[in-house]
């Protein structure tokens, strides 16, 4: 971070970089901070430094005060900071948006008139001729990109890696963007020099040349990598935030990979297209968000009663209703999992970390299929636009299972097996037909009213749970299996909560991980008994995967720890949270 | 083609003795009959009702599904093998109340799939209710001053979304209603067939004579390629005509319209995952 050695009217202030440092880039929508983002995140990873990123952001197309956080790290970073050291304000209101993250420390960075209000003896700032500089080039458009060449200079990195950039992002604009962008770099490198040869601003942090070759990944696309890896070839869905960027990835490579992706009228007709779909052989999916899903409902239902694969991303954000459209939240677990009329199976997964995210993308495509359930993939605004890099993703491991018969002339779409697990067929591919009806029905498939049928076919159905129970993925001790304080979480929580695991060095504490929330692992009864003292934390204001804890092994969890103000855990919040628990 | 190749011997019916429906599947049956197509490569898809139960009583793959909903599985059949004959049976409330919408959007994406629809004017399997196309006037125990809004047109509907086959039959006329089912199933792209259809237990106005004498064919010189003079026969009221009001066999269907089709019609189930194009897609990131 950097270390303040000095303050006051910021012409003596200067700064050293070690180990870990937190930018903040903060703007109005619309004045292209994501662009700042995605050139930096990428020459930052080429330039051999860890790196993690997250936003947060508003509901409109111009104007509020979005913030984008770009940690750069000697060591693996991946978690959202409530610290911030170096405070790019492209804005009036940045400084006031991030208020109460701003300390004696947070070096702040703009342009004269984004800073005239703000007093050089409360903050420490240094103006930078941004918008100066962009008028040269034709308008303050090229703002952003001088901004980029500025950090992507004081954080050392070759000017010939951050052209390379700019070229891969702008060549498609036309010669006169692209040399003008290039130009804009260059101002962004010369404010930057000057700022370190003056000693304004020092920045030291090792970098790692193994980084380079590592993957950049986001919380989005590793889903869309698994969900392609598990199969998956039809999408329809409605779009909303935040699950729109999935729907994009699917749209993005449907011609690539022989997908369709259709843009249904509403989220009803998305998932009953993708049950039709399925029905018919394709594996399908459905991505939405809370008040999205709550129209899917009752197709759920009908999936249930069916017997018909598919699989479900529901990227959270707070509600209830439209809620905090581009916020995070950890809301939506009890509509998951009471969501259709009835009773039937089910899987929903949490991933947490991005590897998770690509194999139970992956995996929830064969247990659909295998049980032929609906499977939720549960994220939510946070990891969905979330970056880190990883050294590499299980790829070579994927392994897919046919669970498709062709069918003999006598065929049964719902014959009564030990396991309730009825072969599947689908129209079209052998000498039978297949029959389903959202009525409760017989073995063929057709309607019936006889009632001791209704009551086989309901343990049939239900029987499937108990195979299910048999495959459920475990959870993930971090820390000794010797702890006194067990935490909790699931989900999206997971670095915040690890990181600050770390930083304690604590062996009192270990962090149990459910990246299966449902049905729960038979470990859970046993991890929760050898803790003196249980906490939770969750991304919402009932704590409701503690409450299924409890409901399912009797455990009433010490502590909940919820959040659901629509920002995800800080790793600071956290050990704050762990301290209290220890008692200091 | 065995006669009693689309038969359902034991099927238990549930329709009420003289219901159109009986006449309905009859038609569909001998459409299907002469245009010899064999029940594993059917799909019947249906929503809720009387009519969404026509599926289970007659031989083919079904997927009787949620109410209002059916044209969303349809088109997703469909496209995930176009192979198929596909199908979608349900009655009026189904399609034109509760999927109204899907209605509409189904017209727009025109997957090739025949849409019949039994239109009488009336909710039965719920017991009397008016449904969207009830006239006006129409007294039920739930609009007991009678239906004051407006009867939806789903011709008049249909046309003016370009929909690429509309037509109207009524089920007394056998043959009639057998010829124009066999017609929008041999069209490429979205047919709707609106099936005029007494109730005889809940709809006492509009019943076999009240369509007898409430109908009249379309000329042999109405022009089905002309969309306005379709949209404006299809809002003639009074006497209501009947067959073919529209064609449009330019329009390139759902099916046509993916990237994935665009060499082979294959069907998305005996695809391979292209797990070299992932890993090569995967090691860009680096």
């Amino acid at each position: 971070m950097f270390n303040k050695i000095s303050g006051g009217n910021g012409n003596i202030t200067s700064f050293l970089g070690d180990d870990d440092v937190s930018l903040v880039l903060c703007g109005e929508a619309g004045q292209g901070i994501q662009t700042v983002e995605s050139i930096l995140v990428q020459v930052i990873k080429k330039g051999g430094y860890h790196l993690f990123s997250t936003k947060e952001y508003m509901s409109r197309v111009r104007g509020g005060q979005n913030s984008t956080q770009i940690r750069v790290s000697s060591s693996r970073a991946r978690a959202f900071l409530n610290r911030i050291d170096l405070l790019l304000a492209l804005s009036n209101g940045a400084v006031e948006h991030l208020q109460k993250r701003i300390t004696s420390h947070t070096l702040i960075m703009g342009d004269e008139k984004h800073l005239i209000s703000l007093s050089s003896d409360q903050y420490n700032l240094i103006e930078v001729p941004l918008l100066e500089e962009a008028q040269k080039l034709g308008g303050p458009i090229y703002s952003n990109v001088i901004a980029a060449g500025l950090l992507s200079c004081l954080l050392n990195i070759s000017i010939n890696l951050f052209n390379q950039r700019i070229r891969d992002m702008f060549a498609r604009k036309g010669t006169e963007i692209l040399e003008n962008d290039l130009k804009a770099g260059k101002a962004g490198y010369k404010i930057g020099k000057n700022l370190v040869q003056t000693g304004k601003v020092k920045l030291n942090i090792q970098n790692s040349p193994e980084v380079k070759k590592e993957l950049l990944l986001n919380g989005t696309d590793v889903v869309g990598w698994g969900c392609l890896a598990g199969g998956c070839n039809f999408m329809s869905s409605y779009p909303m935030t935040p699950s729109t960027p999935l729907q994009v990835f699917m749209a993005s490579n449907a011609n690539e990979f022989n997908l369709i992706f259709e843009q249904a009228e509403d989220e009803i007709a998305a998932i009953n297209m993708a049950l039709g779909a399925s029905y018919a052989g394709a594996h399908s999916m459905v991505a939405t968000s809370g008040s999205g899903f709550a129209l899917m409902e009752e197709a759920v239902g009908l999936a249930g009663m069916i017997e018909t694969p598919v699989v479900i991303y529901i990227g959270q954000r707070p509600g209830p209703a439209v809620g905090l459209p581009t916020r995070t939240s950890q809301e939506d677990l009890n509509l998951a999992l009471y969501s259709g009329p009835g009773e039937f199976p089910r899987i929903i997964f949490a991933p947490g970390k991005m590897e998770d995210a690509f194999v139970m993308s992956q995996l929830a495509f064969n247990l659909a299929d295998k049980y032929q359930i609906p499977v939720f993939i549960l994220s939510d605004q946070y990891f969905a636009d979330i970056y880190y890099n990883v050294p590499s993703i299980p790829i070579e491991d994927v392994e897919n299972n046919k669970y498709i018969i062709k069918t003999n002339a006598d065929y049964k779409r719902h014959l009564l097996t030990p396991d309730g697990i009825s072969p599947r067929g689908i129209p079209g591919y052998g000498e039978g037909v297949v029959v389903v009806d959202s009525d409760e029905h017989d073995e063929d498939g057709h309607l019936t009213e006889d009632l001791d049928l209704r009551r086989r076919m309901v343990d049939k159905r239900l029987k499937k749970l108990e195979e299910i129970q048999k495959e459920v993925i475990s959870p993930e001790l971090v820390g000794g299996e010797d702890y006194q304080f067990l935490i909790l979480g699931w989900g999206s929580t997971y670095w915040a909560i690890h990181e600050a695991m770390d930083n304690m060095k604590d062996n009192r504490f270990s962090f149990l991980h459910f990246k299966q929330v449902y049905p729960l692992h038979s470990s859970t009864k046993e991890y929760l008994a050898e803790a003196e003292k249980t906490l939770i934390f969750e991304n919402n204001a009932n704590g409701q995967f503690g409450n299924l804890i409890k409901l399912e092994t009797g455990h009433e969890i010490h502590r909940m720890v919820l959040k659901y103000n629509g920002m995800p855990f800080s790793v600071e919040e956290v050990v704050k949270n762990l301290k209290n628990v220890r008692g200091g | 083609m065995d006669p009693r190749t689309f038969e359902m011997e034991d099927a238990d019916v549930a329709w009420c003795p003289g219901c159109g429906n009986y006449f309905i599947i009859g038609a569909v049956k001998a459409a299907l009959l002469e245009l010899e197509i064999d029940p594993k490569d059917l799909v019947m898809v249906s929503g809720i009702g009387q009519a969404g139960k026509l599926p289970h009583y007659l031989k083919a793959n079904v997927f009787n599904g949620l109410h209002g909903r059916s044209l969303s599985p349809a088109t997703g059949i469909k496209v995930a093998n176009p192979q198929l004959t596909v199908i979608d049976v349900s009655g009026d409330g189904c399609m034109y109340g509760e999927g109204g919408n899907h209605f509409m959007h189904t017209i727009r994406r025109n997957p090739d799939i025949t849409n019949l629809v039994h239109n009488n004017m009336v909710y039965a399997l719920t017991k009397g209710q008016a449904s969207p196309t009830s006239p006006k006037n129409f007294n039920t125990p739930l609009q007991v001053e009678g239906v004051f809004l407006e009867p939806f047109n789903p011709l008049a509907v249909a046309i003016a979304l370009d929909a690429s086959f509309v037509a109207r039959v009524y089920c007394g006329h056998i043959s009639q209603t057998m010829d124009i089912i066999k017609e929008a199933i041999k069209h490429k792209g979205y047919a709707l067939v609106d099936i005029f259809q007494p109730c005889v237990t809940f709809n006492k106005v509009n019943t076999f004579q009240w369509f007898e004498e409430h109908t009249y064919y379309l000329e042999d010189t109405h022009d089905s390629m002309d969309r306005n003079i379709a949209f404006q026969r299809a809002t003639e009221t009074g006497k209501y005509p009947l067959g073919i009001f529209y064609r449009n066999p330019h329009k390139k269907t759902f099916e046509e319209n993916q990237s994935t089709y665009k060499d082979k019609m294959i069907p998305l189930y005996k695809r391979e995952i292209e797990i070299e194009k992932l890993k090569d897609l995967i090691e860009k990131t680096r």
